[in-house]
């Protein structure tokens, strides 16, 4: 089976500002997969979205939808449906005439294509919207209007462009929630364009982490977060980020949960690293405790590390106290100092 | 205390010095300081020059129109005696009256027509992205920022009976064997008139409609692109239903100045030939000023004020309805 979607090789050189928007990008989709690209603003994951769907010419490089290759052919013919960040919703247009828009291309009966809108909407529970104007609705049923007039074109793939960054965060949990049950259900392969960590961690089966037009990493939420490719991967992914202390040739890291007062971490103690630090200012958030401190004896003196106590653990810390907390070696990651790609393990203990 | 906690304070601390209310200061700086804060004061100073304009040279000769229209008033005779509706009465039952009103129509229909259609294709040109287009806009924009005596003259010339480079190229090309004397016959003269004035509004017209097209949000069009609307349903069902307001309010600012518009008229043609070309504005004028007849003049031209309130009112309320974001 072909995969959905491929993309070889591509670039994006833009003229103007001289900026190598993606530069030389290999991904393949698998069936039905939810395929998150991450990455912050300016490092190409919507460049990278837009050459897929068609509205953008890659520089150099192939794109393949279904098998084919689709370069140069427009974004109607390439099978695929995109959900914009701002929904791009027809203003003018109802809602019902918004989500059969795409089908008068290809559908010619206008009874069909209002069957098939009134579909769609029940599926995304917008039905009652039909005849009203998109100003009229809130953020989150505008978002269901734009996932309704992608649905009914019946793509091979939805490419989604950060579409919840319009809503409000109280919003944006549910909406996340709606998205992943509305792609299990329709089995559809997606690629999700965003910048926040969290929502790629929630929605992919894979996800891209995107710099500077280059992939740094491709791999499962889980993989991603636990063995970071390189130092940008371990910082980008997890709040607090990755804790990284410069220990001259190479760095250590280590994930800001994994950092527990000693008393917390078990019986095991063979293969603890033992961290004395200096305990400067607690943040109490959802319950967990954020401890920010700085210990000398794991490399540079005074390196800066974030512990994240879940509020399970009961032990005590204070501010202005030097404590003595520790990490499982199992939990170390390290990565060159030069490169900050991630390397074998090496001895902690001098 | 953390290092943190003390830059805190360094931070709160230093603007505090920096705008401390000075010691008591003598008198004379207070009183300016004070007279600047009245907001309201400040307010009806900056107001007056506009308000003064308007009064002096809007307002006035406007009531002085009306005033004139209902007397007998002539520059021969600038003794004011008021005759009732005679003017109104005579001007009506004239034929080049009517002439004229109909001319000021078709002047402006097919002005406005041509306008707005040639400023949206302009507009979708200049939207678009491609190399030399600093020139074209440049070139666009050139008619509105020439001088109207440098316009005449080369207009003139274009247009000329016996010397026009029009018929010239034309004869070259073996589509016409005679001149074609622009200016001398009835429905060229007034093609010519429109042709001008259609060069001149067009660069505000584009501009305006440029601001509309421009205001659509990329991601609208990239959408109908991806739902596969080709450039005509694009145009049909994107682009025209969402310019409509902008260019509703290019077509109101068009017409008056079409509707009250003069010099071409006055420059090309002069109402001729045998007023095939006058209009409502050009015949006040001449009627009013080279004619000396004050009174008659006032009435041609307060006759087109009802028509531009009506149409400024209609084109007004028919944006508001549209307004779609």
């Amino acid at each position: 089976m072909a995969h959905v979607v491929e993309v070889r090789g591509l670039k994006k050189h833009f003229e103007k500002g001289d900026v190598r928007a993606v530069d030389g990008v290999d991904i393949a989709t698998r069936e039905g997969e939810y395929l998150v690209l991450l990455g912050p603003s300016g490092c190409g994951k919507t460049t990278l979205l837009r050459m897929i769907a068609g509205l953008e010419e890659p520089t150099e490089g192939e794109i393949l939808i279904g098998g084919n290759v689709v370069n140069g052919l427009p974004p109607r013919a390439r099978g695929i449906a995109m959900v914009f960040q701002s929904y791009a919703l027809y203003p003018h247009k109802t809602v019902l005439d918004n989500i059969t828009f795409p089908l008068k291309a290809t559908m010619t009966d206008r009874d069909a294509r209002r069957e098939k809108a009134s579909w769609a909407a029940d599926l995304l529970g917008i039905g009652e919207f039909l005849d009203r104007k998109p100003r009229h609705l809130s953020g989150g049923e505008r978002q269901r209007v734009a996932l309704a007039r992608a649905l009914v074109r019946d793509p091979s793939v939805f490419l989604l462009d950060e579409p919840l960054s319009n809503l409000d965060a109280k919003l944006r949990t549910s909406a996340r929630d709606e998205l992943k049950q509305f792609q299990e259900r329709l089995g559809t392969t997606t690629i999700y364009v965003t910048h926040d960590q969290v929502e790629a961690m929630g929605l992919g089966d894979r996800i891209v982490v995107i710099l500077n037009g280059k992939v740094r990493q491709i791999g499962a939420p889980q993989e991603v977060y636990s063995h970071p490719a390189d130092t940008f991967v371990a910082t980008f992914i997890g709040s607090p980020p990755m804790n990284l202390i410069d220990r001259g040739d190479h760095l250590l890291g280590f994930r800001p949960e994994n950092c527990l007062p000693i008393e917390a971490m078990g019986s095991n103690g063979d293969n603890l690293l033992e961290v004395d630090v200096q305990i400067h200012r607690i943040e109490y958030l959802s319950g967990d405790r954020h401890v920010y401190a700085t210990t000398s004896g794991l490399g540079s003196d005074d390196a800066h590390l974030i512990a994240r106590i879940p509020a399970t653990v009961n032990a005590a810390v204070d501010e202005d106290r030097a404590q003595r907390f520790a990490v499982h070696e199992k939990d170390l990651r390290f990565f060159d100092g030069d490169t900050g790609v991630r390397t074998e393990s090496r001895p902690v203990r001098s | 205390m953390t290092p943190a906690h003390r830059a805190d304070e360094v931070g709160t601390v230093a603007p505090d010095t920096v705008t401390r209310v000075p010691e008591p200061t003598p008198r004379p700086q207070l009183a300016r300081r004070r007279l600047a804060d009245r907001e309201g004061f400040l307010a009806k100073l900056f107001l007056l020059p506009t308000v003064a304009y308007i009064i002096g040279l809007v307002a006035f000769p406007f009531v002085l129109a009306i005033v004139f229209s209902f007397s007998d008033v002539t520059t021969g005779n600038p003794s004011l005696d008021f005759v009732g509706l005679r003017q109104w009465r005579t001007i009506l039952g004239s034929r080049v009256f009517w002439t004229a009103f109909r001319n000021t129509i078709t002047f402006t229909v097919i002005s406005m027509a041509l306008i707005v259609l040639i400023a949206h294709v302009l507009a979708t040109v200049l939207v678009k992205d491609f190399k030399g287009k600093w020139l074209v806009r440049f070139c666009v924009l050139l008619p509105w920022t020439t001088p109207v005596a440098l316009a005449a003259v080369s207009w003139l010339w274009l247009l000329n009976s016996i010397f026009s480079p029009i018929d010239w190229v034309l004869r070259w090309f073996g589509l016409i064997e005679a001149n074609m004397y622009y200016l001398g016959r009835p429905v060229l003269a007034m093609g010519s008139v429109i042709a001008v004035h259609v060069w001149r509004i067009v660069p505000v017209a584009t501009v305006i409609i440029m601001a509309g097209h421009m205001a659509i949000p990329g991601e609208i069009n990239d959408a109908a692109e991806i739902d596969g609307a080709g450039f005509w349903r694009k145009l049909r069902e994107i682009t025209i239903p969402l310019t409509l307001p902008i260019s509703a309010v290019a077509v109101l600012f068009g017409a008056i100045l079409t509707f009250a518009d003069m010099t071409v008229v006055f420059i090309l043609t002069r109402g001729g030939p045998t007023q095939a070309t006058q209009v409502l504005s050009s015949w006040a004028f001449f009627k009013g000023i080279e004619g000396g007849d004050l009174a008659q003049g006032a009435a041609v031209a307060l006759f087109l004020f009802p028509l531009l309130l009506a149409a400024a009112i209609a084109i007004l309320r028919a944006v508001r309805r549209t307004e779609v974001m």
